[in-house]
């Protein structure tokens, strides 16, 4: 019978269902003919079908739905009757000859309906009698349908506050009293239903339990309904006699849905007001049940009450919320010794939000929730359970969130203590979305304890932590670390003094970054460094300390910082980067006037390219920026500078190929004319300079005709003709109209040598530099004079 | 007409955490046909960010920047006009206008746009134009005090550009605008 139970199910339904409309229809006749005996006949017959034992709850409910329907007719019928004159007591009498019990409870509860609104007997009378003769029925669904046609029908006819079945004095105690005992004796069946049948069905059982609880449930809606259930009653008798039940019926299935039913049918103010009670049932709960989600759904409704308005607020302040449900969650959590990390770890998250919501103000709080938390968590190791991290992040993302703020979380002293139990990837996210935070909010952290304690809480991304995987993805590594320096831009403070120890709690932090991470963090320390160097000359050049205090910032102490970070830079290896920075703290600290320690920046510089920078290219662009920086700078004496400029250009010389000489060593010339510099306007070392490029741009031509069988380009001689146009604009004496014309037709000759290779560019560039010629002359005065000799 | 952005400098993250917000909301894709970009940008999400605003876009070399194959100089013919680029820290000394024209005669290019100063700058020369956009997020700069954040927009119609200059003062965009003309005369190597 078991076996194919779905194709029999639909078989008895139907014959219950054909059996039920056939005496529905002599039923009709009767009622048309006004046959009140057979009518009675007819009806309980029909209601014989719901005796089934056959059906499943499902199938039994489209039974009983025909059967409801039937069952208004017959109500109406009844009505009529009593309105000709039928005794309504009779009525109730004579119903109660029905041969089977439920069919004659059916009835007597179709009469009864009709008995409370003649008002010929008090409805608190009617309804304790209905519902005690409903014990009747022992059978969990027929039990629980033939209650729930009871709730059905009694539901407008409860002696409520205002309604007109209100008796003489509180009444409404009856009707409370009424529902309770129903909704008692139904959740009893429902629980039964779980111990009956062969344990095999239990999955079986569980969702045809499932599939009833809302008859259960309904309860305590029409509960939550009555008018006359005030905060007073709720609290004294109808919270405590329905937590009863709950704790009692001892079913796992019974107390989550319960709890969870009053939790969403009864107002916020009613928990807020109760919320001892309530939560004093949670630890007397099964083990099994899921207490996190019952709780996390109270506290989520409580924190939407809390955000609804603020005149609630003062409610939840009055009645100790957070510490009630503080304690609850321990209690809970003491009592679930097998509850997972995972719905521990729920719990604090709900129970922080809730008091981010609730008491915005009170970062105690929210600490203390953290504190708990790493009670809890401290139990165990870092955590491997991917749920539970979901929601440590979720816990620790709530304060960002709500303070957009990481400032305010940093004053959290627990929160770096549960970022420990992260697993090293996720911590590292948590970091990520720490600084995303930062970065979204322009939070400025402007405080070295911050930046400290911010860091600590970094340090998955700040250094290798113990049994950190080797691999990593790199791409994920690069975006990471450049988050990184990202953040460290953002830590600024006007104060100088303040700004510096920032400074040198990043460079401590930074420093243990190992060789991977240096190249990404080291630079923006760098410039970070720089910028203060440059505000404490604006600061100094304003008010001179003439006593030089020693403990003060000062430029000297950011260069020695910057010398040491730098160095550890270039043992990276990363000298080309290094090689960069030095260059720009030397011209930091040329602009500081800080001869020595420039100096020094340039000493460093040049050893790295001696000894580091290998690679051709790299070493054109790094003497590029070489001669670059030394012609900026104004700090050296006679000696220094000849040193370094003796060293710029033997390395120019150097170079691989010979353009790259030919250009570096006509970029020298520039180091011995600058401009704004009297002292520094050396006509003859200049031309020495071009006349060297010159060598090295014949030499290459020569080369290349060896090699290759042609000059190849002229370019290079157009470009050294520039510079003589350049340092002879600029007044050089050395640079005459003679060796300018000399060149000129050089490079005529050169290109209309059958030798050279046809060169575009070439053409276009002695072109241009020809028509500048002109342009100049055009324009008078003494540059036009100047020129004027130049034949073109 | 054609709309270029021109930009460069923005030496994230080194320098600066990002482009300034202002900038960003202004600077959105499908309005800009070309991008030119002298270099220092210093990382790939900025080239990929630069990227979403227009396909089209060019870069030189800065010498912070990451991906190293980028070009040293670079030149585009757009309409009219024939644009270079570099970035400019192998011209000494750095942002001097009359090597910087040695460099767009060498190109051969009416309009030449380099960086490296962090200042804003637009001279006509010799019937050309030299452009600095400036930095884009104000990054320090050992050679320019007090960078404030900028860049260029060049409207090229015809034989017409117009240089929109968009420059974050005090937390506010200034714009200002260059007009130039190149007259037939003056066009290099018209072939």
């Amino acid at each position: 019978m078991i076996a194919g139970g779905i194709e029999d199910e639909e078989k008895w339904l139907a014959a219950g269902i054909a059996g039920l409309q056939q005496n529905a229809f002599y039923m009709h006749r009767a009622l048309d003919s006004n046959n009140l005996r057979d009518a009675l006949k007819y009806s309980a017959q029909m209601l014989s079908e719901l005796r089934t034992s056959k059906l499943s709850p499902h199938k039994y409910y489209e039974l009983y739905m025909r059967a409801f329907d039937e069952l208004r007719k017959l109500e109406m019928f009844f009505k009529e009757e009593a309105r000709r004159g039928c005794s309504i007591i009779d009525l109730y009498e004579l119903v109660q000859h029905a041969g089977n019990i439920l069919p004659r409870l059916y009835l007597l509860c179709t009469v009864g309906s009709v008995y409370i609104k003649s008002k010929e007997a008090p409805a608190k009378d009617v309804l304790k009698d209905l519902v005690e003769m409903c014990r009747g029925i022992q059978h969990p669904v027929r039990g629980l349908f033939l209650r729930s046609y009871l709730s059905q029908v009694s539901r407008d006819k409860l002696p409520d506050i205002g309604s007109e079945y209100e008796g003489d004095a509180d009444t409404v105690v009856d009707a409370v009293e009424f529902v309770l005992q129903n909704f008692t004796e139904m959740n009893k069946l429902w629980v039964r239903m779980q111990h009956q049948g062969p344990a095999r069905d239990k999955e079986k059982r569980e969702k045809e339990r499932s599939e009833l609880r809302d008859l259960v449930g309904k309860n305590l809606h029409v509960l939550s309904q009555i008018e006359g259930v005030d905060l007073d009653m709720y609290k004294d008798t109808v919270l405590p006699r329905v937590l009863e039940q709950v704790v009692n019926c001892k079913d796992e299935i019974a107390q989550f849905y319960l709890m969870d039913c009053i939790i969403q049918v009864f107002p916020d103010e009613y928990h807020l007001q109760t919320l001892e009670i309530l939560l004093g049932a949670c630890p007397q709960l099964q083990p099994s049940v899921d207490i996190k989600t019952v709780l996390s759904r109270l506290m989520e409704r409580l924190s939407n009450y809390a955000a609804s308005s603020t005149e609630v607020l003062p409610e939840f302040l009055q009645v100790e919320a957070f510490s009630k449900l503080n304690n609850a969650i321990g209690k809970v959590i003491e009592a679930q010794v097998d509850m997972p990390i995972f719905g521990a770890v729920t719990l604090y998250s709900s129970l922080l939000k809730f008091t981010l919501h609730v008491h915005p103000d009170r970062l105690d709080y929210a600490d203390q929730v953290l504190g708990a938390c790493v009670k809890k968590l401290s139990s165990r190791g870092k955590l491997d359970d991917s749920k539970a991290t979901k929601q440590i992040v979720a816990l620790l993302s709530a304060p960002l969130e709500k303070y957009n703020d990481i400032v305010t979380a940093l004053k959290l002293s627990n929160y770096p203590r549960v970022m420990e139990y992260l697993d090293i990837e996720t911590n590292k996210i948590m970091a990520t979305v720490i600084i995303q935070s930062i970065m979204k909010n322009n939070t400025r952290i402007s405080t070295a304890d911050k930046v400290e304690a911010l860091f600590e809480l970094m340090k998955g991304l700040i250094k290798d932590l113990d049994g950190a995987e080797e691999e990593v993805d790199e791409d994920d590594f690069k975006e990471e670390q450049n988050s990184v320096a990202r953040l460290i831009q953002m830590l600024y403070n006007d104060d100088l003094e303040e700004m510096f120890q920032i400074i040198s709690t990043v460079k401590k932090h930074v420093m243990t970054g190992g060789p991977k991470r240096l190249p990404f963090t080291v630079p923006p320390l760098v410039f970070s460094s720089l910028k203060l160097v440059r505000r404490l000359q604006g600061s100094q050049e304003q008010e001179e300390n003439p006593f030089g205090d020693e403990g003060s910032t000062s430029p000297k102490k950011i260069f020695q910082l910057l010398n040491q970070t730098i160095e550890a830079l270039s043992i990276v290896p990363a000298p080309e980067l290094a090689l960069r920075l030095f260059l720009q703290c030397a011209e930091a600290a040329n602009d500081c006037d800080l001869e020595p320690v420039a100096y020094e920046f340039f000493t460093q510089a040049y050893i790295l390219y001696e000894e580091e920078v290998s690679d051709s290219k790299a070493q054109v662009t790094a003497l590029h920026l070489v001669i670059g920086t030394l012609q900026r700078m104004h700090v050296f004496g006679v000696e220094n500078r000849d040193t370094l400029t003796h060293k710029a250009t033997g390395y120019s010389a150097k170079l691989l190929k010979k353009p790259d000489q030919c250009r570096a060593v006509y970029g020298c010339a520039h180091l011995f004319w600058v401009e704004d510099q009297d002292n520094l306007k050396d006509g003859e070392r200049v031309l020495i300079c071009l006349k060297r490029a010159l060598r090295i741009a014949n030499a290459a031509q020569q080369m290349s005709n060896a090699a290759r069988g042609n000059t190849g380009s002229v370019s290079l001689f157009i470009e050294i003709l520039n510079k003589y146009l350049y340092f002879f604009e600029k007044g050089n004496p050395q640079i005459t109209v003679a060796t300018i014309q000399g060149l000129i037709e050089l490079i005529t000759t050169e290109m209309q040598s059958d030798n050279s290779t046809p060169d575009p560019a070439a053409d276009a560039f002695l072109a241009s530099t020809l028509r500048y010629i002109q342009f100049q002359k055009q324009k008078g005065g003494a540059i036009g004079e100047k020129y004027e000799p130049i034949k073109a | 007409m054609v709309l270029v952005l021109a930009l460069g400098d923005l030496h994230i993250p080194h320098r600066a955490p990002d482009l300034p917000a202002k900038f960003k909301s202004m600077l959105v894709p499908g309005k800009i046909q070309h991008i030119i970009c002298t270099g220092n940008l210093s990382i790939k999400e900025v080239h990929d960010y630069l990227k979403t605003l227009c396909p089209d876009l060019h870069i030189t070399r800065g010498e912070y920047d990451e991906d190293t194959r980028y070009p040293e100089t670079k030149t585009l013919t757009i309409g009219q006009f024939k644009l270079g680029l570099c970035h400019g820290h192998q011209v000494v000394p750095w942002g001097d206008l009359d090597s910087l024209a040695m460099l767009q005669r060498q190109l051969d290019v009416d309009i030449l746009v380099t960086g490296h100063t962090h200042q804003f700058t637009a001279y006509k020369h010799e019937g050309g134009v030299v452009i600095n956009p400036g930095s884009a997020t104000g990054a320090y700069s050992s050679i320019t005090y007090d960078v404030n954040p900028s860049f260029v927009l060049m409207d090229i119609d015809g034989l017409r550009v117009v240089v929109y200059v968009y420059e974050l003062i005090d937390g506010e965009v200034k714009v200002d605008k260059i007009d130039f003309k190149k007259t037939t005369a003056t066009t290099h190597s018209a072939h």
